[in-house]
């Protein structure tokens, strides 16, 4: 809402100063949200007067013009407009001026090789009319004598823009700012009177409104002027529609402007020879079209509500006329029309054309039902002042008559919700100042509410007036106790932190990527997830939620990649997407590892970054969380996504109830259909979800501390397996050989080749040995020894290498 | 000369010259092995005459002393120059490069929620959380936004079905609704999270984070509510005073509703929280309102309170110089490493929020 100090002096009497202005509108809820100095760029527009013209050397419709700025020399302007002639009298724009209707800055520049200094303007471009064809003429009488004076008048009122929220409509006309401001102490209201306007004739047009299921139409109130003569606004109206960022039109569009930008109340003229009988108000039928006055074609469904003649739809109650019954210069006898229209009828019909107008903005936030009559007497008289006609008399139609709302206040509650005082009287003060009639009844305040705030329906919202009004900085600070009753953090949100540090100390950078992702990329890592569709997404590459985050995090990385950073470990900690109802989610950590480790290094041997890594940072970050290392169970089933030979999937035990993690390369195809370019390129996912959360505390899950400090020994296997016995089969014989005395398993070699038969492999281990009762002499470590090399053998079918 | 005199004497002037290790070892075995020079000599005390045993013994054991102790000294000597030999060769250029190190860092954004949490710990909040996916009645019936209300115009929603009953959450107030749904008041309860908005340019981010926060008892008010934030600032920004303004506002979910400014200016290019003549929007926040306490089934004849929403990355631009919103989603290796943060540094209010 654009509005100047100056028009807020039409409804204010003050002394203040627009500083002062600015800081209050803030401080009562009408937030300023930009100044601009409007006369400052108009200041630079000057009346200028044509010396001389010579047609431009190098260009046929371009004249070269000598013009008198009021300054010593004459400024050479190259100019196209026909009617650019010697001693035409105009308004010529410097460079560094700004056009008002481009918005774009004058520079000295060369027209077809004439140098320019700056600009001859026509109306279109000063925003004074649509007038574009030639330059503006001004009248030799009246500034003849002006030349090198600044062409618009110096006004010292700021442009003010406010941004209303939606639920003060009445904010959107400057009396109701007016009124907000008078209330809080910034000057006082004027009594606006109104003029008396005679009136004779009757409204002869018929209006109706049909009373049907989903009227959206309430009220429609109208009057006819008949003989007028539309011209141009007269310049006191266009200078005010100018200061607002307005463009005139004519003078009957401007006024029913500018009395909407004055009290919030929207009207519509209608030009009233061109309504076939009368006036319909009625729900609009499926396949009804018209022309809106934005030119264009507008389809209706069933149930908008229109405003009809006898041929047809002429407009959109509330929202955009049409062209068929629109003002012109021309036009004779006007119907105006000032109606209250619902506000959910208003949205519902907007939302499905995808229309926005000034009238449906403000007639979807409510516009005050009791101001129709008031609306057209101020345009009316304003419409017979200007061009002249008669009124006549106002016709309303009504399909509902107004009531206005009643609120019981207790007084007490104000200090309940806001903490601090204020007195009855102070109370009553503001109320009535707002608009508020009040009747006291015992302990409580029978207050009627303004029928221009339907924001208000209940005692905490005349709180918020008090309190808005009065002054926010009146409440007091009541510093917080520092006491906790409840932990801060659930047992899975102080994992999620956990996991969150423990991957990033791993060497991986935390990212964060957007929830959704691009469906193309989703497929490769969607499995057997379905997808997930945005109906509006931003773009077609952001159309889907992401199933799992591989699909960002690798877009990313190779993005990184381009950079030109090779070696990089990225991870996030967020949320995938399971389904399309709410907790269809699951909390995941994913990482992704590319290209070689100590790559370029004198001292150590560089290597493709591999399985054992992600590996290494799964375990340990799961070991760190608490989770036991010993009962850990992994095998090879992975999503496809993953290289089906070089991946992995652990459980946290070997129930296998729920995957735990998945790590691996990723699977070739994808790095070469996304056009990956890296050596090597390794992720893992943990599934938070899946982890199981301990009901004991870290602490209570420890057993005693216990160690034997009997002497240990370490003995050496080697067996000859085939090459589909896992290392972890080998490792679980063997710890449950006797758990007493196998203290650590390792192993130290796995060889292939050479003296091993083929489809064989060698697994070599080292097993400790320990006692917690004695040193183990030479036969109790030879039977033990024996005793793993034979169940080895047994369940697993290796062969002890000799 | 006694045989012990002689074997002293030849021994000695052996030991004194030049001689290696092995050669040490050598004499060692030959005087004090099983059969050597001087074990032999002590073997023989018992067949000497009663009246020069003792003497023989006592000079037995002074050459034995004096051959260990050279031998010692010598071997010792040896070893020495040994390890000083290798010492002179075992030069090597320390400036070399030492191994790669990896190092890697905690988003900012991560960080922040970190430290927020960890100020709203102190006065008794807890952390609750919900999906990112909600129904359109959790994200806006309930929080007394109707349908065809113009205030469902601030947010930009995106929609997961064509009857617009699944959406991505637009702020992160459902979880008011949520969490008091679930649990009887009072309540007191942060929830950081992801939110969504179909708005994408320089300032605005389709997604990004909001931390909401819920405060309802029987008689919690806005002097409370003022209280909280202003603390929550000053420990955030990690100032001694901040410059905190509550100008009205509109949400459709409190009432009477506040947005918070805060004072800053710039400073050598810099932006100052706390001082100066500019405003800055923070946040938004009011009391809950009496409709949205209904819709969950709390009286608000008995309790009541406040609500806040605040941008928590727009907190962590302020406060770590960050300039641009869209380089927190754009994963860029430079920009990680030069605004993320060691995962040793986690906040905790006994070592301060930030180092």
């Amino acid at each position: 809402m654009k509005i100047t100090f100056d028009w807020l002096k039409d409804h204010l009497n003050t002394n203040l100063k627009e500083d002062k202005l600015l800081e209050q509108l803030t401080n009562i809820g009408l937030e300023v949200e930009s100044l601009e100095n409007l006369s400052a760029e108009l200041d630079l527009f000057k009346v200028a007067k044509i010396i001389k013209t010579k047609k431009h050397p190098n260009a046929d419709r371009l004249k070269v013009c000598d013009v008198n700025v009021g300054e010593k020399d004459l400024k050479k302007v190259v100019c196209g407009a026909n009617n650019a002639r010697e001693g035409l009298i105009t308004i010529y724009a410097p460079p560094g001026a700004v056009i008002p209707k481009t918005k774009t800055k004058l520079v000295v520049a060369k027209i077809r090789g004439i140098t320019s200094y700056g600009m001859l303007c026509s109306e279109s471009e000063l925003n004074l009319s649509d007038e574009s064809k030639g330059i503006i003429e001004l009248s030799l009488a009246k500034y003849g004598k002006s030349i090198g004076k600044t062409y618009f008048p110096k006004t010292n009122s700021n442009l003010i823009d406010l941004s209303i929220t939606p639920n003060r409509p009445d904010c959107l006309g400057i009396r109701g700012i007016a009124r907000d401001l008078a209330a809080s102490g910034f000057g006082k209201m004027k009594n606006i009177k109104e003029k008396k306007v005679k009136v004779k004739n009757k409204q002869t047009l018929k209006v109706k409104i049909k009373k049907e299921k989903g009227q959206g139409c309430r009220a429609f109130g109208s009057c006819l002027i008949t003989n007028v003569k539309n011209s141009e606004s007269p310049q006191w109206l266009k200078d005010k529609l100018v200061s607002v960022g307005q463009k005139p039109i004519s003078a009957i569009v401007d006024i029913t402007n500018y009395v909407m930008l004055d009290i919030n109340r929207p009207l519509h003229a209608y030009d009233a020879d061109k309504i076939d009988k009368g006036i319909i108000v009625r729900n609009s039928k499926l396949g009804e079209e018209f022309t809106a006055l934005d030119n264009k074609n507008y389809k209706l469904e069933n149930g908008m509500c229109v405003i009809c003649d006898n041929k047809g739809v002429l407009g959109l109650g509330g929202i955009i006329g049409g062209t068929r019954s629109g003002t012109e210069l021309d036009t004779k006898n006007i119907l105006l029309e000032s109606a209250y229209f619902e506000p959910g009828s208003i949205r519902n019909t907007s939302k499905k054309l995808n229309l926005d107008t000034d009238a449906k903005f403000r007639f979807e936030r409510g516009i005050d039902p009791l101001s129709i009559e008031n609306g057209l007497k101020k345009a009316a008289s304003l419409i017979k002042e200007i061009c002249g006609g008669e009124i006549s008399k106002i016709d309303i139609q009504k399909i509902e008559t107004h009531k206005s709302k009643n609120i019981k206040f207790n007084p007490s509650l104000f200090e309940k919700i806001t903490g601090f005082k204020i007195s009855i009287n102070e109370m009553l003060k503001i109320l009535e100042d707002l608009g508020f009639k009040y009747k006291k009844e015992k302990k409580y305040l029978k207050l009627t509410i303004p029928s221009w705030r339907p924001d208000i329906s209940q005692e905490v919202d005349i709180v918020e007036e008090l309190v808005r009004i009065n002054g926010y900085d009146k409440i007091k600070i009541i510093n917080p106790v520092k006491e906790r009753t409840k932990s801060t953090l659930s047992q899975s949100q102080k994992l999620f932190h956990f996991l969150q540090r423990a991957v990033a100390s791993k060497g991986y950078l935390e990212v964060i990527t957007w929830s959704f992702t691009d469906s193309n990329y989703n497929n490769y890592f969607r499995d057997s997830n379905k997808e997930i569709k945005i109906v509006n997404p931003i773009s077609v590459e952001l159309g889907v939620l992401r199933n799992s985050i591989f699909s960002n995090l690798i877009m990313y990385m190779n993005k990184n990649l381009d950079r030109g950073f090779k070696d990089l470990s990225i991870f996030e900690i967020g949320p995938i997407f399971t389904g399309y109802d709410p907790g269809q989610q699951n909390t995941v950590i994913c990482g992704l590892s590319a290209g070689k480790k100590s790559r370029g290094s004198w001292i150590d041997k560089e290597r493709n970054v591999d399985v054992f890594d992600v590996k290494r940072d799964v375990v340990q970050t799961l070991v760190e969380a608490g989770y036991n290392y010993d009962k850990f169970f992994i095998d090879s089933e992975t999503p496809n996504y993953y290289h089906p030979g070089k991946s992995g999937r652990l459980y946290l035990n070997k129930q296998k109830d729920h995957v735990a993690a998945f790590f691996g390369e990723i699977h070739p195809s994808i790095l070469k259909n996304l056009d990956l370019k890296t050596e090597s390129l390794i992720g893992f996912e943990i599934f938070l979800d899946n982890l199981k959360l301990p009901k004991k505390s870290l602490n209570d899950q420890k057993i005693k501390f216990n160690v034997s400090d009997f002497q240990k020994s370490e003995r050496d296997f080697a067996f000859i397996v085939n090459k589909d016995v896992k290392a972890q089969d080998l490792i679980n014989v063997i710890s449950n050989v006797d758990q007493n005395l196998i203290s650590n398993i390792k192993v130290f070699d796995v060889y292939e080749g050479e003296n091993i038969p083929q489809n064989q492999k060698s697994i070599a281990i080292s097993v400790t040995i320990q006692s917690f009762e004695k040193t183990l002499n030479e036969s109790d470590l030879e039977n033990i020894n024996n005793l793993i090399i034979k169940t080895v053998e047994n369940k697993t079918g290796a062969k002890i290498r000799s | 000369m006694s045989d012990i005199k002689k074997i002293r004497d030849e021994f000695l002037s052996k030991l004194k010259g030049k001689i290696n290790l092995s050669e040490i070892n050598d004499i060692k075995s030959n005087l004090f092995g099983k059969n050597g020079l001087i074990s032999s000599q002590f073997k023989k005390i018992g067949s000497i005459a009663q009246n020069e045993r003792k003497k023989f013994a006592s000079d037995l054991n002074d050459i034995k002393d004096e051959l260990q102790n050279l031998i010692d000294f010598k071997i010792n000597e040896i070893q020495n120059s040994e390890i000083n030999e290798k010492l002179n060769k075992e030069k090597i250029d320390v400036t070399l490069p030492e191994r790669t190190f990896v190092r890697g860092k905690i988003h900012p954004v991560s960080q922040t929620i970190d430290e927020i949490s960890s100020i709203f710990s102190e006065i008794g909040f807890s952390v609750e959380e919900g999906p990112d996916v909600e129904n359109e009645y959790n994200n806006f019936t309930a929080l007394n936004t109707p349908h065809n209300h113009p205030a469902r115009d601030m947010h930009d929603t995106f929609y997961l079905d064509q009857k617009k009953e699944r959406l991505l959450r637009t702020h992160t107030s459902p979880v008011q609704i949520r969490t008091m749904i679930k649990d009887k008041p009072p309540f007191k309860i942060i929830a950081p999270g992801r939110t969504y908005r179909s708005d994408s340019d320089q300032t605005h981010s389709p997604m990004f984070h909001q931390v909401e926060g819920l405060h309802i008892d029987k008689d919690i008010n806005m002097g409370h509510l003022k209280g909280c934030l202003n603390y929550f600032i000053k420990e955030f920004f990690e100032v001694k005073k901040i410059k905190m303004r509550f100008r009205p506002s509109h949400f459709p979910f409190t009432e009477p509703s506040a947005e918070v400014d805060i004072g800053y200016e710039i400073k050598d290019g810099k932006i100052k929280i706390g001082e100066g003549n500019q405003w800055l929007e923070i946040l938004g926040c009011g009391m809950v309102h009496p409709n949205v306490l209904k819709n969950v089934k709390v009286d608000p004849k008995n309790f009541q309170g406040y609500a806040f929403g605040i941008g928590i990355d727009r907190l962590a631009m302020l406060k770590y110089g960050i300039n641009d919103l869209r380089a927190f989603f754009d994963c860029d290796y430079r920009w990680l490493n030069h605004f993320g943060f060691d995962p040793l540094d986690l906040p905790t209010n006994y070592r301060g929020l930030s180092r």
